[in-house]
């Protein structure tokens, strides 16, 4: 099962390889990952998405918040959450393919940030199964790059994760 | 304030936290530190021949003593020299803190003489590091050092000095610090109430309970309130190999280690246990064997100051996240309470029953702990005959290390440890050429006492250089060599599983004259292969003649020997090799 994952990290040198080497060597999943510092810049937040049974999340969670620089792991996907992810594509922009891409863009509630005669660069945000639809959408052949920024997430109501 | 150079500040801080010895070997990056190690007296320094030897030594002076041990090493190969004594002491949950010399700050990354990056290379076995960024922080990245290494689950730690650091030309104030706190480390100190009131209601209801417990009852001193609440309830203990000693092996409701080559009663009584109370233990697949035949009538109340290790292979009914020591000492005054108001919640007819079928198991099978018979029969010397007249000679009251194989588990299953830290082995790691250098940690320790290493030739030849080092500092442990000429337990599992291919575990009359070796160190070396003369021979090494000589024991013993039990691969702990032939 597809978990979120959010950690509060010390924002120290080294910290981010602690979190990643302990997932390579326990043998974990890294789905995705993300990680910059928070409003206290004494304080990174990750999120990394990852897969894995209950024994296996409780197990990731414990091992995580042994780590020393780890200040507090949560679950987002325990509880009611919001998760967004953010895309850019370059697309091929020729022709008749330009006003369909627009057009899928808007259906999707994207935004074309930047455009050449033969290329469109897209911003897409949302779940990364809209993501995902969004690229079968435009289909294979008009794809040039793809870069995503993996989830974030922060649960929902006046639920936070704090020191 | 005092005004001292990083390299200063360094060796300051240690005598703060009371660090008697240093085990290291110095180089380039290191040389900072070794100055100011010889300016001052309080700290010994303690020069090995291989930096391997010197974690060892830093990790077995910690199991024994119970305070942080403290190796020193160089850069690049002195630090890489160290990882195997760090993964050693990690996965034993030993103190230890290794300072390892770094390059120069602005060096880092260039790939410059004996660099490594040592905080990167150490990540997986360590349970922090950190490097040091200036002299100013020196004395706090120690204290912390320490605080994290000793509280907790212990592990190693390490600290990666940059040697621009210790430039002795840059001096800063220095104190060192009371106390500290990170808001991202705080261990349990105690365990939950109510779960230990469930653990109270469980051990009451069990009509086969049994105690097992590990390393955690040993480091956490927790062997006394372990003793009284068996003796109050009348319970069957066992031991993984890292809790030997915890309850007394010679008392009567000690069933003996479980597991892989755990006793025959201990692994039976378990199998058929209906309540586990787990202190201190994790549940190692060398304990479990398969963990989905795992003794499948047993609730699991599981004890144990890492909340990871808690349901992490066998699901625990009751878990309580606390240290061995309060946690026990809680539960026995839970314990008491419901007792005094209620005796009766007592099942003596239970535990009767329970204790009446574990001495059947015990009739039916169990370790023969005087086999000199088998010596006489075959005149060979058997290797469990070897740890039994060890355990004579030295009356049981020696410090036993020893090294990884089949003479580790003779040891563990024939010489009978009545108190916690006397048996220092690598359990977790299964190091070998831990033996000898843990021996001298141990004998530093303690001077006084006798200090023993059980190993074999083939682990002892993986740190055999450190017998110069005892030259140098006068440590006389005593070596009993198991010789059988081959790496025994490869040996024994080709037997068992290959149909005797011996690949690469023989030396094809490659090995030294270990009496000649000895001595040429400066040392007694001595041989026997005779059975009749064995105890004869024991008796000398220990004899006060030679108290404050090390002794070289070479034991000729039977090469076709086997460890057991073994158990069937894939099985329950109920399923095992006894003998060759013999099945349970």
């Amino acid at each position: 099962m597809r978990r979120i994952i959010s950690v509060l990290l010390e924002n120290e040198a080294g910290a981010l390889s602690r979190v990643v080497g302990l997932f390579a060597q326990r043998n974990y999943n890294i789905e995705s990952l993300t990680v910059a510092p928070t409003e206290d810049a004494t304080l990174s937040r990750l999120t990394l998405t990852t897969l894995g049974d209950d024994k296996k999340i409780e197990q990731i969670t414990k091992q995580l918040n042994k780590l020393i620089e780890v200040v507090k792991v949560v679950d987002l996907t325990e509880g009611e959450h919001v998760e967004r992810e953010l895309m850019l594509v370059k697309l091929r922009a020729v022709g008749a393919q330009r006003a369909e891409i627009k057009r899928t863009a808007d259906i999707f509630r994207g935004q074309i940030v930047d455009a050449t005669e033969s290329a469109y660069t897209v911003q897409l945000v949302g779940v990364s199964s809209k993501l995902d639809a969004f690229l079968r959408a435009v289909g294979e052949l008009s794809i040039l790059e793809v870069v995503r920024s993996g989830v974030s997430g922060l649960a929902r109501g006046e639920k936070v994760v704090s020191v | 304030m005092e005004l001292l150079s990083g390299g200063e500040a360094l060796i300051r801080a240690l005598q703060d936290e009371g660090v008697e010895y240093i085990f290291g070997y110095p180089g380039g990056a290191a040389l900072h530190i070794y100055d100011a190690i010889f300016q001052q007296q309080a700290v010994e320094h303690v020069l090995v021949r291989h930096e391997q030897a010197a974690t060892h030594m830093a990790d077995a002076y910690a199991r024994v003593t119970g305070k942080p041990g403290v190796a020193l090493v160089t850069s690049g190969p002195g630090a890489t020299n160290a990882v195997t004594g760090l993964a050693t002491a990690f996965m034993d949950s030993i103190p230890m803190v290794v300072i390892s010399g770094q390059v120069q700050s602005d060096l880092i990354g260039t790939d410059s003489f004996q660099e490594t990056d040592m905080v990167g290379i150490s990540r997986p076995v360590v349970k922090h590091s950190f490097m040091v960024k200036s002299a100013e922080e020196m004395a706090e990245v120690v204290k912390k050092a320490f605080y994290i290494a000793s509280s907790g689950r212990p592990g190693p730690v390490v600290i990666d000095v940059p040697k621009d650091t210790t430039d002795p030309s840059y001096r800063v104030p220095y104190a060192y610090p009371e106390s500290v706190s990170l808001r991202s480390y705080n261990p349990a100190t105690r365990g939950h109430p109510r779960q230990i009131r469930k653990a109270v209601d469980l051990l009451l209801a069990a009509k086969r309970p049994i105690i097992y417990s590990g390393g955690g009852v040993i480091q956490g001193n927790a062997s006394e309130p372990l003793i009284a609440l068996a003796k109050r309830l009348h319970l069957p203990v066992t031991h993984t190999l890292m809790g030997l000693g915890a309850y007394p092996s010679t008392d009567p409701q000690f069933l003996g280690m479980l597991g892989m080559h755990g006793g025959y009663p201990a692994n039976m009584a378990m199998h058929h246990s209906d309540l586990i109370l787990a202190v201190g233990a994790r549940f190692d697949d060398r304990v479990t064997n398969d963990p989905s035949k795992f003794c499948p009538d047993a609730k699991v109340i599981h004890i144990d100051v890492d909340p990871a290790s808690i349901s992490k292979i066998i699901p625990a009914e009751v878990p309580i996240v606390g240290p061995a020591l309060p946690v026990l000492t809680e539960l026995l005054a839970t314990l008491e309470e419901r007792l005094k108001e209620a005796p009766e919640l007592v099942d003596e007819a239970a535990r009767s029953a329970w204790w009446s079928q574990i001495e059947g198991w015990r009739s039916h099978h169990d370790f023969d702990h005087d086999q000199r018979h088998r010596n006489e029969a075959e005149a060979i010397i058997k290797p469990q005959t070897v740890v039994q007249a060890l355990y004579r000679a030295t009356g049981g009251e020696a410090y036993i290390t020893s090294d990884v194989g089949q003479h580790q588990m003779f040891a563990a299953q024939y010489y009978r440890f009545d108190a916690p830290r006397r048996w220092v082995n690598s359990g977790g790691l299964g190091t070998m050429g831990y033996g000898l250098p843990a021996a001298m940690g141990v004998k530093l320790a303690f001077p006084d006492a006798v200090v023993a290493c059980v190993t074999g030739e083939g682990s002892i030849q993986m740190n055999i250089q450190e017998l110069s080092t005892c030259r140098q500092y006068g440590l006389p442990v005593k070596i009993i060599n198991l010789n059988n000429q081959a790496l025994g337990m490869v040996r024994q599992w080709q037997d068992m599983q290959y149909a005797g291919r011996h690949s690469g575990s023989v030396y094809q009359d490659s090995l030294p004259d270990f009496v000649a070796l000895a001595e040429s160190y400066g040392h007694v070396g001595m041989r026997v292969t005779d059975p009749a003369k064995l105890d004869e021979a024991m008796e000398e090494v220990f004899s006060p003649a030679l108290k404050d000589r090390l002794v070289f024991l070479d034991v000729a013993v039977d090469q076709n020997e086997h460890v057991y039990p073994m158990w069937v691969r894939g099985g329950g702990l109920r399923d095992m090799m006894l003998s060759k032939t013999e099945r349970s």
